[in-house]
């Protein structure tokens, strides 16, 4: 379904809207608060947005520099083409081994690639051990945020769910509770995990070592209890160097959260003896995003979720209307470049209003993205009849005796959009007046009031 | 000083007061302000809508049109950031890189370059200002809230100096309204509820009248507030700095 309709869906509970703004809204202002704390937050961005445009200058011989110092610390690197190819190798490491119990934190890479579904088909059980990404995986829905995967459901509804699940009590709605029984049903899945896998926020050429972020440190408590750690990274998450890292740290948890830096930002360099560590790096679309030069920026992005929690049309929406895997501003820019007829909805969801681009960390011109996918999208996607009207009334705007023509503007516009002229009136009227047309255009007041 | 006005079609047709409020208060400056009479839209419409290879036209008629003045100005930001950043789509000519340089929003000139932010106004309300997001981010008329930067607002300076106004703060300052061109039709009632949101905002606040740099906020807006008969009213930026009588 595209945007529209989906949002129209989630619109319908008004008392539920209003509440999912405002818990992002709360967010937002909590990151406001935090960055205005750091003295140079706009130098500090630009710096990220230098070394990322770097990064991606560069990436061939990062990534190569990256391998090159990994191996030599003990680390097993493996490539991966696309989703499947990224799916394989996990299942065959697993295999191998014999893994059948697997903890994994939080990573949007593995989503992406729907790797749990793939390696519960082969018969092995994957725990996702980050709270929010544990709620959604026990009621079988995607995560709706990038940072906050539960953040569409109150914590009743949580109450709920577990009781369900897990024949609790129940605590009416009460969090600690709820994490206390989280805590005891998780530990139960860490204790007997053969592997773990992780996501990688930073991958360090220089070294070869890479970054876990969680505020859980349930990273780490599946990595140092299994004997196989597998981490999966899309290849733009290199930075050159280990001074780098400290750039990025410092604008990751204040734009997601709010908070001065992650609880937990674990640092992997090497198996311990006895152990396994392994590396998945992915490209799954991203070399082809990186020739396009008017959208390789989007490839910045470092899965904060500032974007998302500014977002009016995310807030009042929800990241479910926008059916992918990465919802809210960015996911809009980066949806259409892997499927552009599935997604072609998503850049028209916003009013260009910018908010992303400015709360954007390392500096992504969200907002500019979308508007040149609308370019690229319209004059494939509309009907004959409708880029007609669009011909059409360019050829009225740039003609100023075919302007003057034409009954009102709004009906030379309302035309070419998708719908009727009539439907597109309804829609406008449904909640709203039309503008009253008043007796005389400002066009023949001035003739008759400065000319005459 | 020779000005060309651009007043952009939806407010030529449905708010001729502010063509007329906006040509006034430059004149009240002693500017020479001539409005060409065969200007018709600046393209944005349709460019939004992802149709900018079809608004070539327009676009060139534009700088036809303007070319001639030292500077050009709008009662609009959002029309003037379209003619600033997305008049790129036609070669480079002497009368585009003009335009696109030249073009004003109202305020932007009169703080900015006739360095001017007492206009000698009169407007004896509780007011809002909706920063819209074009004028706010695009043309950086102020500091948007995102940012980490000295505090600053072009059409705050203005309205401070409006003698008998009283400027309201907002729990949201520049929370998008929900306008966005096209994305008010096919997105209408996400639309509708961003609209709604932002009026609230203001009510809350005490405030009688709803001011901005743009006229199709506020269309938005006035549609909303006259459909559920609230006690507010809009009132364009120009109109209020023209406004001279109590």
């Amino acid at each position: 379904m595209s945007h529209p309709k989906l949002a129209n869906i989630f619109l319908k509970n008004e008392d539920r809207v209003n509440w999912h703004d405002k818990a992002l809204w709360f967010v937002r202002e909590k990151r406001d608060v935090a960055v205005n704390k750091v003295k140079g937050w706009e130098e500090l961005r630009e710096v990220a947005a230098s070394i990322k445009s770097n990064v991606l200058s560069n990436l061939d011989n990062y990534l190569l520099q990256f391998e090159e110092n990994a191996i030599r610390n003990g680390i097993k690197v493996h490539w991966a083409m696309n989703a499947t190819e990224h799916n394989e190798i996990v299942l065959k490491i697993l295999q191998e081994n014999g893994a059948k119990h697997i903890v994994k934190s939080k990573s949007m890479l593995t989503e992406e690639c729907g790797l749990n579904p793939y390696l519960e088909k082969s018969g092995i059980e994957v725990i996702d051990t980050d709270l929010g990404e544990r709620i959604v995986q026990l009621a079988n829905e995607p995560p709706s945020h990038i940072v906050l995967p539960a953040i569409h459901k109150r914590k009743e509804e949580i109450d709920a769910l577990f009781v369900e699940k897990w024949g609790i009590k129940g605590g009416n709605g009460n969090a600690e509770y709820l994490t206390r029984e989280a805590r005891k049903h998780l530990r139960e899945k860490f204790l007997i995990a053969d592997a773990a896998i992780t996501g990688v926020n930073f991958a360090i050429a220089e070294n070869g070592g890479f970054v876990v972020c969680t505020n859980e440190g349930n990273a780490d408590m599946g990595t140092h209890l299994a004997n196989i750690h597998i981490a999966c990274m899309g290849i733009e998450k290199i930075i050159p160097e280990m001074e780098h890292l400290g750039v990025f740290l410092r604008l990751l948890a204040r734009s997601a959260t709010g908070q001065p830096i992650t609880a937990y930002s674990s640092h992997f360099f090497k198996p311990r003896p006895g152990t396994q560590l392994h590396v998945v790096i992915v490209d799954n679309g991203r070399s082809q995003l990186l020739g396009r030069p008017e959208f390789r920026k989007s490839l910045h992005c470092i899965r904060c979720g500032a974007c998302l929690n500014t977002c009016p049309v995310f807030r009042k929406t929800g990241g479910y209307s926008y059916e992918s895997v990465i919802p809210g501003p960015i996911g809009s820019i980066l949806g259409p470049g892997t499927d552009m007829e599935k997604y072609n909805s998503l850049p028209f969801a916003s009013t260009l209003c910018g908010s992303c681009t400015d709360v954007c960390p390392v500096k992504i011109d969200i907002h500019s993205q979308l508007y040149k996918w609308r370019q690229i999208i319209s004059p494939k996607k509309g009907t004959s009849i409708k880029k007609l009207a669009a011909r059409v009334t360019g050829n009225i705007l740039g003609n100023p005796k075919l302007f003057r023509l034409s009954a009102t503007i709004g009906t030379v516009l309302l035309r070419y959009l998708p719908g009727s002229l009539m439907k597109n009136l309804t829609a406008w009227g449904k909640g709203r007046e039309l503008p009253k047309v008043p007796k005389q255009r400002f066009r023949d007041w001035y003739i008759k009031n400065r000319k005459e | 000083m020779k000005v060309g006005l651009f007043i952009p079609c939806y407010i030529d047709q449905f708010y001729p007061k502010v063509g007329i409020d906006t040509l006034q208060l430059l004149e009240r400056l002693d500017l020479e302000v001539v409005y060409p009479t065969n200007q018709t839209c600046c393209g944005q419409p349709i460019a939004n809508a992802g149709f900018e290879n079809n608004s070539v036209k327009t676009v060139l008629h534009f700088a036809e049109q303007f070319k001639e003045y030292d500077y050009v100005v709008s009662p609009s930001g959002s029309c003037v950031y379209h003619v600033k950043n997305h008049y790129d789509i036609v070669p480079d000519s002497e009368a585009i890189e003009k335009v696109r340089g030249n073009t004003y929003e109202i305020c932007d000139f009169l703080v900015n370059i006739l360095k001017i932010t007492d206009v000698g106004a009169i407007f004896r309300h509780k007011v809002g200002l909706l920063q819209s997001c074009h004028g706010l981010r695009g043309l950086r008329l102020g500091k948007s809230s995102e940012q980490v930067v000295d505090d600053y607002s072009v059409c705050a300076d203005l309205l401070r100096k409006v003698i008998g106004i009283e400027l309201l703060n907002l729990s949201r300052g520049d929370e998008c309204c929900g306008f966005g061109g096209t994305f008010s039709i096919t997105e209408a009632p996400l639309s509708v509820k961003m609209g709604i949101d932002r009026i609230n905002d203001h009510l809350k606040s005490g405030v009688e009248v709803i001011t901005a740099t743009d006229m199709s906020c506020l269309m938005h807006m006035e549609g909303i507030i006259r459909r559920r008969k609230l006690p507010i009213r809009i009132e364009h930026i120009a109109s209020i700095l023209n406004s001279t009588t109590s």
